[in-house]
């Protein structure tokens, strides 16, 4: 798809909207000075905040409103920009929304302002995403990950990488250029195990980056157990909300539901999933079979019982690392050790329930403070990119391990800088005396 | 005085312009080569050798498009070797060392062989410039007009050459030549961007005053590889090289003078090349070095002159002397000719189009060390490119280009013209993101054909050329023919991969660890020549690579290709940031592609280009 030209004016509301006090729209474009003109709001001075009356074409007040002025390429996207900071209510924002694309405006898409302060150099394209996710942080563990990759943090570890990586290329490269000043005629040990030893430290990092997804995407649990141990009643508790038909009678949840919350700073998705029993009801069997598959896919399997140990829960244990133990109903039956005990219905031992699993959500999502790449697309280029260090580490001649290594540096070029002949051959040159 | 009425004429008489002058010849254009003088064309000023890595590749490519250079090489050959012969084809470097009077004949038949090309010897003093920015062609010292409908300048290291050897200096353009003064200010008045660059060269010995006993000898290859495909045997006696090295007292000497070096002393400021450095930059650059290698390279079969590379000085000449005879075997070395470091200008090849010609002046092109090159091949590159686009101007047709997927040639002409130079440029096959397809066998297959469309191939290559393609064409359709399962492929002595699966013969060739013996065995199934064996071999080691960076190069041509449009720049969007604009509006490059090599354009700064571009009327 060929992405709209970037000599567009574009507008949006970038706060408030229909029922807040106040609505900013935001402009950026070309055609910004003279659209503030046409409003009846020509240049101020920049980044001073002015009070004006906007008019449409026809001369009606539209509203008294703060205009704001930030000349390109000193603004955020790089390009001429606006904001307009108008009373609330729908009718002031149709209106000058109105007026605007009769100017020769049009609604931004989403992303679009980012996107054009990438394409205009001001920020880099991990800056970008991450812009993307801080709007989109629900939690603070998800902004301080979105913070630290705005920052760099994530580029200063691409960095380190880029750097040995031209180091390992200049060896092979001052090997294939410049032979007399080597004795063998292929990679050398060292330099296959430094390939391997980055290429290792590559997949490392994408294991931390499943972390880091997971922060990005939330955490799934899924509530499994025998029908009416009171799986749904428990939910509701920890997320504090009515989310299944909860009753007495078997069976009730016949269906895969969903609960989205917070815990320990980590979006949590709770399954609550149908009650694991033999059944003749075709509808029950097939939301048991979700269940099971909903169980196998989770972060964390929450397996409920009542005390009374029933058919098809042992099945349940098979990822022992990945799963709690709780028994409910300790309100009318016994307690048990080594698990969670709690009685849903009147609330005993929910807090001790809710600290065990924030602890886990914590360990699953990693520490936030840890840099870490949040995206599909970063781990589809890094995975590439160990894949070919790994074959470069492989091969023993110079020309076809370089050739590898040159793919591999060009992966991680997607989402970082990319490494210049120059750039290796400055290294050559620096570490060897070349030259007959 | 007077008047004389060319196609082209060539300025300077080295590999640029005689490459040139011959290529112009042989597109059909008449030819006026002038030179300062006629005695030294041809001449190898540096070491006596031609080709290596990289540049081996650039003397294949020059013999693809019917050039000179190889040629010359294999009649004057003393000493071949490909170098890097232990690892793959693509990274082979065919290297030779040079009887230095054999080859300057060699070349001088070559061009007397040309037909409408004439040598004319006269120091060029002016240009003639019309009023639109257009060269229509050379005046003479002595006064007389050559008018030409393309002027090639390859001055090499004469525009405006200083000589130094320790604090001396003088005008030249090499040992006993003068400097071109008068061009070089004809060039800096047309507004043409001038730098300049140095470099070096060591003292000459006298080869009978050298103590070859206890030298390590270093002989080429017992079957020498001829440099061009149209040579069949090399003829000439064949003389080893002898391998010696500098020390501690060396080091001592160079360490004790080097107020003295004019190119550590600050005399010289300009940039010199990292990869070619002179014994006072080893000594400081590397101080934990012992020693470093010193190759005596013998400058002819009758020549008493030995070139000893790896020494090259701007010492003053009594230095020289000491540090030359603190070498073992050197003890009584006799220093024939002093070493010296040359400052010359050169004008920056961002100015010039992908043709050589310049972007400012109609009808120019620059061909050479004049681009802020270094080495003959390199300079001989380009000047069979100008010669071309000289004749194809001079002719009223289009000026032609080599793309970086094609060749070598085009890979240096493009990095000059987009990227420019720091220091004097060399050809290095790390350059080249295509070098498992560039290889130096496969130069006739890249560009032989292309060199026809532009009718600058000779009958007998053309020929040669035909019969080759074809029998290569006949051997790869045989071996993608003959197939069989591995228990077949073993009963024929070829061990393969004990998958089940048939197999092709090019399947089986494909395999990098083939046993030599099984290799031997598989190739005796093909009936055909050595030569086309080889070839059909490389062809297959590299089939898989050759298939990825096709779609590679598809991809980087499709970018490539995108132009940008000239009236673009005369309404830049306002878009860019003032260090993009800058730099879009100095070197206005005319493709998507030029622009993303040129330095400082972030990729960001090309993702907003590359809208703006489409979003430009046409």
């Amino acid at each position: 798809m060929m992405a709209p030209p970037l000599a567009d004016t574009v507008f949006a509301v970038a706060a408030g909207g229909r029922h807040a006090a106040l609505t900013v729209i935001r402009l950026s474009g070309a055609r910004c000075a003279d659209i503030l003109t046409s409003l009846g709001a020509p240049g101020s001075a920049p980044r001073m905040a002015v009070l004006r009356s906007l008019r449409d074409d026809a001369g009606r007040l539209l509203d008294r409103a703060l205009v704001l002025w930030f000349p390109g390429p000193r603004s955020y996207t790089g390009e001429d920009c606006a904001e307009l900071h108008l009373h609330g209510g729908g009718a002031v924002l149709e209106g000058v929304a109105h007026a605007l694309s009769r100017l020769g405006a049009r609604p931004a898409e989403a992303g679009e302002f980012t996107r054009r302060a990438f394409l205009n150099g001001r920020v880099d394209l991990l800056q970008a995403e991450a812009v993307a996710d801080l709007v989109a942080a629900e939690t603070d563990a998800q902004r301080d990950q979105a913070l630290l990759q705005m920052r760099g943090k994530v580029s200063d570890i691409h960095a380190g990488w880029r750097l040995r990586l031209m180091r390992l290329m200049a060896v092979l490269e001052a090997q294939i250029d410049f032979p007399d000043e080597f004795a063998e005629a292929g990679p050398n040990r060292a330099v296959s195990e430094d390939l391997a030893t980055l290429a290792r430290e590559l997949e490392d990092h994408l294991d931390r980056d499943r972390v880091s997804e997971r922060l990005r995407d939330g955490l799934v649990f899924a509530v499994v157990g025998a029908p009416n141990v009171g799986k749904s009643t428990l939910v509701n508790v920890l997320c504090a909300r009515d989310v299944s038909i909860v009753s007495a009678i078997p069976g009730t949840t016949r269906d895969v539901v969903e609960a989205r919350t917070i815990i320990g700073g980590v979006p949590v998705t709770f399954v609550d999933t149908a009650g694991l029993r033999e059944t003749g009801d075709e509808i029950e069997q097939e939301g048991m079979r979700r269940a099971r598959e909903r169980a196998r896919a989770a972060d964390l399997v929450v397996l409920v019982t009542d005390g009374q140990e029933r058919p098809g829960e042992k099945a349940l244990a098979f990822r022992p690392d990945s799963i709690l133990l709780v028994r409910n109903k300790i309100d009318i039956g016994a307690a048990a050790d080594g698990w969670h005990n709690v009685s849903a219905a009147r609330g005993d031992g929910v807090s001790d329930l809710r600290a065990a699993l924030a602890a886990r959500a914590r360990a699953l999502a990693g520490s936030r403070h840890v840099p870490a790449l949040t995206r599909p697309r970063h781990r589809a280029a890094v995975t590439d990119a160990a894949g070919h260090l790994r074959a470069a580490a492989a091969l023993h001649d110079a020309e076809f391990a370089a050739e590898e290594l040159r793919l591999g540096i060009r992966c991680l070029a997607r989402i970082g800088e990319g490494i210049e002949t120059e750039d290796v051959l400055d290294l050559v040159f620096r570490q060897f005396c070349i030259g007959k | 005085m007077g008047i004389v009425h060319t196609d082209v004429v060539v300025v300077g008489g080295g590999h640029a312009g005689c490459e040139a002058a011959a290529a112009a010849s042989r597109c059909g254009a008449q030819v006026i080569l002038v030179t300062h003088r006629l005695a030294t064309i041809g001449a190898l000023s540096c070491n006596p050798a031609i080709g290596g890595i990289g540049k081996g590749h650039l003397v294949r490519e020059i013999d693809a498009l019917d050039g000179l250079m190889a040629r010359a090489a294999d009649r004057a050959g003393i000493h071949f070797k490909v170098l890097n012969r232990r690892k793959g084809p693509a990274v082979h470097g065919p290297r030779a060392q040079m009887d230095r009077a054999l080859y300057a004949a060699a070349i001088r038949d070559l061009l007397a062989a040309c037909v409408n090309l004439t040598l004319h010897e006269a120091a060029i003093e002016d240009l003639l410039v019309d009023a639109t920015r257009r060269v229509n062609g050379v005046v003479c010292e002595d006064g007389t007009q050559i008018h030409a409908g393309a002027v090639v300048i390859t001055t090499g290291t004469f525009l405006h050459g200083t000589l130094h050897t320790g604090g001396e200096q003088r005008p030249g353009g090499r040992i006993g030549e003068p400097a071109a003064i008068g061009l070089g200010d004809r060039l800096t008045r047309l507004g043409l961007p001038m730098g300049r660059l140095k470099t070096g060269t060591p003292p000459r010995i006298r080869r009978s005053s050298i103590d070859w006993d206890g030298l390590e000898a270093d002989w080429g290859d017992a079957e020498p590889e001829p440099m061009s495909v149209l040579t069949s045997a090399i003829s000439r006696p064949q003389l080893a090289c002898r391998v010696t090295a500098t020390g501690k007292a060396t080091h001592d000497i160079v360490n004790a003078s080097m107020h003295l070096s004019a190119i550590r002393n600050g005399q010289i400021t300009s940039a010199g090349p990292r990869y070619c450095p002179s014994i006072e930059d080893k000594v400081t650059r590397f101080p934990g070095r012992a020693s470093h290698q010193v190759f005596l390279e013998p400058e002819g079969l009758e020549s008493d002159l030995v070139y000893p590379n790896g020494i090259s000085t701007s010492l003053p000449a009594n230095v020289q002397l000491a540090l030359v005879r603190s070498i073992p075997g050197l003890r009584h070395a006799e220093i024939v000719q002093a070493g010296y470091a040359v400052e010359y200008g050169f004008c920056d090849p961002r100015g010039l189009h992908a043709s050589l010609e310049a972007r400012t002046v109609r009808a120019l092109f620059l061909a050479g060390q004049i681009n802020g090159t270094t080495g003959y091949e390199e300079a001989a590159a380009q000047g069979i490119l100008a010669g071309i686009n000289a004749a194809r101007l001079a002719g009223r047709q289009a000026t032609a280009s080599i793309s970086r997927a094609t060749a070598y040639i085009g890979v240096m002409i493009d990095d000059l013209t987009t990227a420019g130079v720091t220091e004097p440029y060399r050809m290095f096959t790390s350059r080249s993101e295509f070098r498992l397809s560039l290889r130096a066998d496969n130069a006739p297959s890249r560009l032989t054909a292309l060199g026809q469309r532009w009718n600058v191939i000779g009958e007998e290559r053309l020929r040669f050329a035909a019969s080759e393609s074809e029998a290569l064409a006949a051997a790869r359709l045989a071996a993608e023919t003959i197939r069989h399962s591995p228990t077949a492929w073993r009963r024929l002595g070829i061990r393969t991969r004990d998958d089940g699966r048939v197999t092709t013969l090019f399947d089986v060739l494909s395999n990098g660890s083939l046993a030599p013996d099984d290799k031997e065995r598989a190739c005796a199934l093909l009936v055909t020549d050595d030569r086309t064996i080889r070839a059909l071999c490389h062809d297959a080691v590299y089939h898989r690579v050759a298939v990825r960076q096709s779609s590679e190069i598809r991809a980087a041509e499709l970018e490539h290709e995108t132009a940008i449009p000239e009236h673009f720049y005369a309404a830049l969007p306002g878009s860019f940031s003032s260090n993009t604009r800058r730099i879009l509006m100095a070197y206005r490059p005319h493709s998507i592609g030029a622009a993303a090599r040129l330095e400082g354009m972030t990729p960001a700064a090309v993702a907003g280009l590359m809208h703006a571009v489409s979003s430009c009327p046409r």
